[in-house]
Parts: C-alpha cells; sequence; structure tokens
C-alpha cells in the first residue's frame, strides 16, 4: 500500500513538473506552425504573381510591397531577421489550395475578406492591411467620365477567381446594364485584351487598375472612373486551426499600424525606449510582457518597427512613391482621418 | 496451378486498393483537420457569375451545375469544329504532299513543319493578340457579303430566325434516312443486276429538294437578322442584332486546327504511301479509272493505316482546348475548373468531376474511333 502511495506521489510530482513545463512555453509548444518556422529559419509566405505596390519582385529577384513587409513583419518577430521569408508567387486560382495544403503559411496577396472566404475555406483573415474598392478604367477618348454613362452592350475585361467576376454582375444587374464578361486567368492577359481594344472597360480593384496602367502602351489614354462599386478589404490570411500563429500575424500586422498612430518609426525606435507614453514603450518592448502571450521575446515588437518600419512607412515606400496612389485615402490611420483603426496592444 | 495464374492479379488489386484508401484517408483527415467537408451539394447553390459566350441560356442566377453545363458544352463546341476542320485541312495537306507539283508538294510540307513545332500556347496567343488586334475597330470594319462583320471584338454575322423549325428539321433528318435506304438499295442493285445508278447525285436531290418542299407546303419560313452597329459612348461601339462569335472562340479554333492539322496530314501521307505501288498498278491493269482506283482501292486500305494515330490526335485537340482559359474562351477549365473553383473552394471535388469528364469525353471519341475503326478493317470471310 505505502509503495503505491509513493509511486503515486512521484507521479503527481512527476505531472506538476511537466505541468509547469507546458504553461511557460505553451504558445510555442500550441502553435506547430511557430515550430515548424523557427525550426526551418524562414517564413513560408504565398504573394501574388507580380502587383507593384502589393507584392512585385524586382530583376534581382527581391520581393517588395505592402503585402511583402507583413510577411516580412512576422519574420522579424518570430525568426529576427526580416530577410528570413521564402515568397511562392501564386495565382488568384491557386492562393487558398496552396495555404490550406500547408504549402505556404501565410497567404498576403491582396486577398479580399468575405464571410464565404473566412467561413468556407478552412482559412481565416486577420486583419485589413488595404481598403480597396473595386472600379473601371476606360479609354479617355470614349468621353466616358462615369459608370452612368455605361450603355447596353458594353464588354468588361476581368480575371477569374475573384470577386470582381460577382461585382460585376451584381453591379451591371442593378443597373439593368447587358454586358459582355471576358475572364482572363491571368492579369497580364486582361490588360493586353483591353489594351488592344477588345474590351471597352476593365475593371478590378481600384489599387490594381492604378497599378496595371503603368504597363498600358500609353498610361495617360486610360482614366480610371471615380465611382466604387464594392468593398474590397484585403489583408493576411492563414490556415484555420492554429490560434497562436493567427495572433502572431494578426498582431505583427498591428504593431506595424500602431507604431504609426504613435510615431513610431524605423529611425526613432530606439529612441522612442525612454518615452513617457506607456503605450509607445509596450511597443518598443520596455514595458509589460506582450511577446510571451504569443510565444515570442520581448523585443518582437521593436524589431518588426526598426526593420520593417510602421504601415506609413510602408505605404510611402511601395505605394506613394510609386506614383500608384499618392493620397492615402481610407488607408490612413483612424487620428487622420482613415479607417485604420486596430485594437490596442498591450 | 491456378491460383500461381491469380495471385499476381489479386496482389495488384489489393495494391491499388490500398493506394487509393491512403489518399482518401488522407485526404479526408487532411480536409477534416482544416474545416473543410467534402461533397456535391455545392453544385445546386447558385453560381452568381456570368459567362461570356454559352450555348444554353445562362446567367448567374443558374447553378453552378449549369454553369458546368455551359462549360462542357463550350468545350465540346471548339472540340467538334476543331476535328472536323482539322480532318478537312489534314486531308488536303496530306494529299498535296504527295502532289506532283513542286510548288504544292514544298508548301505543303513547309506548312507542317512551321505549325507542328511551334507550340500550341504560343499560337494561340499568336492568333489571339496578334492576329485579332490586327482586326479593325467596329466602326472601321469593311461589310463582308454585305451582311457580316470582322471586328476586334468577334464576327458579327446575320442570325437566322425559324419559324417552324422543327418541321423542317425533321424533314432533313427524314431526307437523310431515305439516302440512307436509297444507297443500300442502289448498292444490292448494282451487286445482283450490275447496274450502277448516279447515286451521289440523286442523293444530293433529295437533301437539298425535300428541305425546299417544306418552304412552299410546310409553313417553314427563314428570315435575318441582321447586325447594326450602335454607337455607345464617343469612340466605342456595339452591334445589336445578328449573330456573335466571339474572338476568343475563332482564334481557339484556328489555333487548334492548324497545330492538329499538320499530325493528321503526315498521317494521311503515311497512310497512302503505305499502300504498295503494286495495288495501284494492278488496279489499273484491270480497267477501273484513277478516281476508282483511290476510292475502291487505296483509300480502303490507307484508311487502316489513317484511322488509329488519326484518333489520337483527335483525343490530343480535345484536350488541347483546355488552354482555351488563357485567352478568356469559357471552357470547362475556365469555367468550372477555374472561376468555380475559386468561389467555391472545392478544389478535390471539382477537380475530379474535371478529370472525370475529359476522360468520359476522351475515351467516347475513342469507342467511336475504334468501332469505324473495327467497320473498315479486313473481314476476313
Amino acid at each position: 500500500m505505502f509503495k503505491y502511495v509513493k509511486q503515486l506521489t512521484s507521479l503527481v510530482a512527476m505531472v506538476a513538473v511537466l505541468f509547469a513545463f507546458t504553461t511557460e512555453t505553451m504558445a510555442a509548444k500550441k502553435s506547430k506552425t511557430l515550430k515548424n518556422t523557427m525550426k526551418k529559419g524562414f517564413v513560408r509566405c504565398g504573394v501574388s504573381q507580380g502587383l507593384p505596390g502589393f507584392s512585385n519582385a524586382d530583376a534581382a529577384g527581391n520581393w517588395t510591397g505592402v503585402d511583402v513587409d507583413v510577411c516580412r513583419a512576422v519574420a522579424a518577430a518570430v525568426l529576427g531577421d526580416a530577410n528570413k521569408v521564402k515568397f511562392t508567387p501564386l495565382s488568384a486560382k491557386e492562393r487558398f489550395t496552396a495555404l490550406t495544403s500547408g504549402e505556404i503559411d501565410i497567404l498576403s496577396r491582396n486577398t479580399t475578406w468575405t464571410l464565404s472566404r473566412d467561413a468556407d475555406l478552412g482559412v481565416t483573415f486577420v486583419g485589413v492591411n488595404f481598403y480597396d474598392g473595386q472600379g473601371f478604367m476606360v479609354r479617355k477618348d470614349s468621353g466616358i467620365t462615369s459608370t452612368s454613362q455605361f450603355k447596353n452592350g458594353i464588354s468588361a475585361c476581368t480575371n477569374i477567381g475573384t470577386t470582381t467576376e460577382l461585382n460585376m454582375r451584381d453591379f451591371f444587374n442593378s443597373k439593368g446594364i447587358s454586358y459582355e464578361p471576358v475572364a482572363f486567368e491571368k492579369a497580364d492577359e486582361v490588360v493586353a485584351a483591353y489594351d488592344s481594344g477588345r474590351c471597352d472597360t476593365y475593371t478590378t480593384d481600384k489599387s490594381g487598375l492604378a497599378a496595371q496602367r503603368t504597363k498600358m502602351t500609353n498610361p495617360d489614354d486610360h482614366l480610371v472612373l471615380p465611382e466604387t462599386i464594392s468593398k474590397e478589404p484585403l489583408g493576411p490570411v492563414v490556415r484555420q486551426g492554429d490560434a497562436v500563429w493567427e495572433d502572431i500575424v494578426r498582431w505583427s500586422l498591428n504593431v506595424m499600424i500602431e507604431a504609426e498612430e504613435y510615431g513610431i518609426s524605423s529611425l526613432n525606435a530606439d529612441a522612442m525606449k525612454v518615452s513617457e507614453n506607456p503605450a509607445v514603450k509596450r511597443l518598443v518592448g520596455t514595458e509589460g510582457e506582450l511577446g510571451s502571450y504569443l510565444g515570442l521575446d520581448q523585443d518582437w515588437s521593436l524589431r518588426i518597427i526598426k526593420q520593417v518600419g510602421n504601415y506609413g512607412e510602408s505605404y510611402k515606400r511601395n505605394i506613394a512613391d510609386t506614383g500608384i496612389l499618392p493620397d492615402r485615402g481610407p488607408n490612413n490611420i483612424w487620428t487622420k482621418g482613415g479607417l485604420l483603426y486596430t485594437p490596442p496592444a498591450r | 496451378m491456378k491460383l500461381k495464374k491469380i495471385l499476381p492479379q489479386l496482389l495488384t488489386l489489393l495494391f491499388i486498393i490500398l493506394v487509393f484508401g491512403f489518399f482518401t484517408m488522407n485526404a479526408q483527415e487532411n480536409m477534416g483537420a482544416r474545416g473543410l467537408e467534402f461533397g456535391f451539394g455545392f453544385l445546386k447553390t447558385q453560381a452568381s457569375f456570368d459567362i461570356q459566350f454559352s450555348l444554353i441560356d445562362y446567367d448567374g442566377s443558374h447553378t453552378y451545375a449549369r454553369a458546368y453545363l455551359v462549360g462542357l458544352l463550350n468545350t465540346l463546341l471548339v472540340a467538334f469544329i476543331g476535328i472536323i476542320l482539322a480532318t478537312l485541312l489534314g486531308a488536303v495537306v496530306g494529299v498535296a504532299r504527295l502532289s506532283p507539283n513542286y510548288l504544292i508538294r514544298k508548301t505543303a510540307s513547309f506548312y507542317i513543319e512551321f505549325f507542328r513545332n511551334i507550340p500550341l500556347l504560343l499560337q494561340i496567343f499568336f492568333w489571339y493578340f496578334a492576329a485579332l488586334r490586327a482586326l479593325p475597330m467596329l466602326e472601321d470594319a469593311p461589310m463582308l457579303l454585305n451582311s457580316s462583320f470582322m471586328t476586334i471584338k468577334g464576327l458579327y454575322a446575320p442570325a437566322p430566325i425559324w419559324t417552324n423549325f422543327d418541321v423542317f428539321f425533321t424533314t432533313i433528318i427524314t431526307a437523310m434516312i431515305i439516302i440512307f435506304f436509297f444507297a443500300r438499295y442502289a448498292k444490292k442493285k448494282q451487286e445482283q443486276e450490275g447496274k450502277r445508278l448516279p447515286v451521289f447525285f440523286i442523293s444530293l436531290a433529295i437533301f437539298i429538294f425535300l428541305p425546299l418542299l417544306t418552304f412552299l407546303i410546310g409553313g417553314v419560313d427563314l428570315s435575318w437578322s441582321y447586325p447594326v452597329i450602335r454607337q455607345m459612348s464617343q469612340s466605342s461601339y456595339t452591334f445589336d442584332g445578328g449573330l456573335k462569335i466571339p474572338p476568343e472562340l475563332i482564334a481557339l479554333t484556328l489555333a487548334l486546327t492548324l497545330y492538329t492539322a499538320t499530325f493528321i496530314a503526315e498521317n494521311v501521307r503515311a497512310g497512302i504511301q503505305g499502300i504498295g505501288k503494286g495495288q495501284k498498278e494492278a488496279a489499273a491493269s484491270i480497267g477501273l479509272t484513277p478516281n476508282q482506283v483511290l476510292k475502291l482501292v487505296i483509300m480502303p486500305q490507307a484508311l487502316r493505316i489513317i484511322i488509329p494515330p488519326t484518333t489520337n490526335q483527335y483525343l490530343n485537340l480535345t484536350k488541347n482546348s483546355s488552354l482555351a482559359a488563357a485567352i478568356a474562351y469559357p471552357d470547362l477549365v475556365l469555367v468550372f475548373a477555374g472561376t468555380a473553383m475559386m468561389q467555391t473552394g472545392r478544389a478535390i471535388e471539382i477537380v475530379g468531376i474535371t478529370m472525370a469528364t475529359y476522360l468520359t469525353i476522351s475515351l467516347c471519341i475513342s469507342l467511336l474511333m475504334n468501332w469505324y475503326n473495327k467497320r473498315i478493317a479486313i473481314q476476313e470471310k
């Protein structure tokens, strides 16, 4: 009898020790994706096949863009180096399958957040890094300056497999206009077909229109109409079922946005360590233990800000300075009249 | 002894079942882990996207199942037109390659070597972007045959408007049945009495005059709806009425036809050259005319060499039509394995259905050609 009691106590002790050990690194233990990422030494990120401003590779194979920066932020937070990212270019058709099958761990590819995608595809949207809306481009010499001038029989070029096709139908149906949808698999062919005169209008997200306009034979011959026919909140996506990884990606993005809100940039991040404001101090890692909740170290957010920059820096570098959309519009911090509002990092 | 025979078969079967079982289990487990459900219920939900070109009534309020049907019919349409045109062109070019005329012979071989050796996708892009871009805008398009317009937005032709089309259609079918029996009767008569009837001309007469008769007494009428140009804005136009054939279909058909015809031409040449010279000489020596030699002696034998590899080309053409996705022709791959797959996220189900569909189409073509091949094979008596 005594023997059993002794055994039982040691068992309880063992379990207790084990349990204590578990709670300490529970976040890291629970997240398979985080563990795998640390083991591999790089973040696997799915991006577009080339959309200037969002995710685009230069001749040397360096990826830039606001979507790319989300993955870089995660790499900086998890691995300590924003360059430790492996980018996988994906078509609109492949993107969710690549994510759910485990080929990539973050999908950051100008992807619209919708209920059906969020609930039905086995993926989770973690936030919005660009507020977009679908628009139309027409040739200037058509004299069209508003979608109200569209007439029956108009032909519209677009991409397949996107919310664009659905919005387009909703729009033309609600206006009672008959139209001819010409849907291509790749954006380059859409541009070529519209440019050659096959279609009267080209419709996709407005940021996409602005970026693709630069690829036309004569960009100045084309005009993006002022109307926006849909809400297109674009944001990073992760696989369903790994809540910790989901939190890491969500808060990596939130840190970039909140850093801009509090005026912390890659240039002044170190100086901000002595700030009086506790919200600022939490972001640069001198107050609180936010990193440990995510299974990360204390400097995770500081590294994001120092290596990638805040959201405003990323926008300026990728979208404003490249001439795609110099006006930030809704993609500004809420305190400056935009829509970017994140829950507090505390 | 019997076991020894069956055992390898049993093991193979077991292996196949295990492999399939493993993949099914694996897929199920992983889909379950990611909260995905397997099922075909999505086919009954509303598709919500429009399709440019459809042979049946379709808009976004129809179901995914209907969208699938639209894609399937578009695939079959391009395959059907492509196979017919490629066969005709291939036969002509194949014979031309054996022409005694130097210029015709060399032109035919140049055409074959050129189109056979350029990747098909490139040719599709060429016809779509390079050749079609050279076409005029709608307002500048010259009128062809006093009724049609070939423009960058497609071919606009007059559309037939029928009254009592069913009467006309039934008459055509009847005419074809009459011709079939007449041909059999004529053949029998020739075998029994040695008398030859002008089968071709009589058949042609039946085929033309019987349907024409319905216009006079059957109440059938045909009028045409002509395309009329309309301005949509300062620089863009469209046509109202008439029949519109999208440039994507034209480019795809052109590319598939020109590409596949080269292979069929080579089959035809091989078939004709595969018949010994002695056959021709023997046939000529018993007094057959050159036409009869070709029709009664050479072709029946050459066809046996031509048909099997040409069946392969038909299958290739059908499968290659899936490249349509690149130039926005709404075929099965673009509509179903493209848009529908993206909107529903049902990758496994949709790819499965698409694969099964292509397999079925290919097997049907194969069966048909095998039946024809058997019919023309040497009948051992």
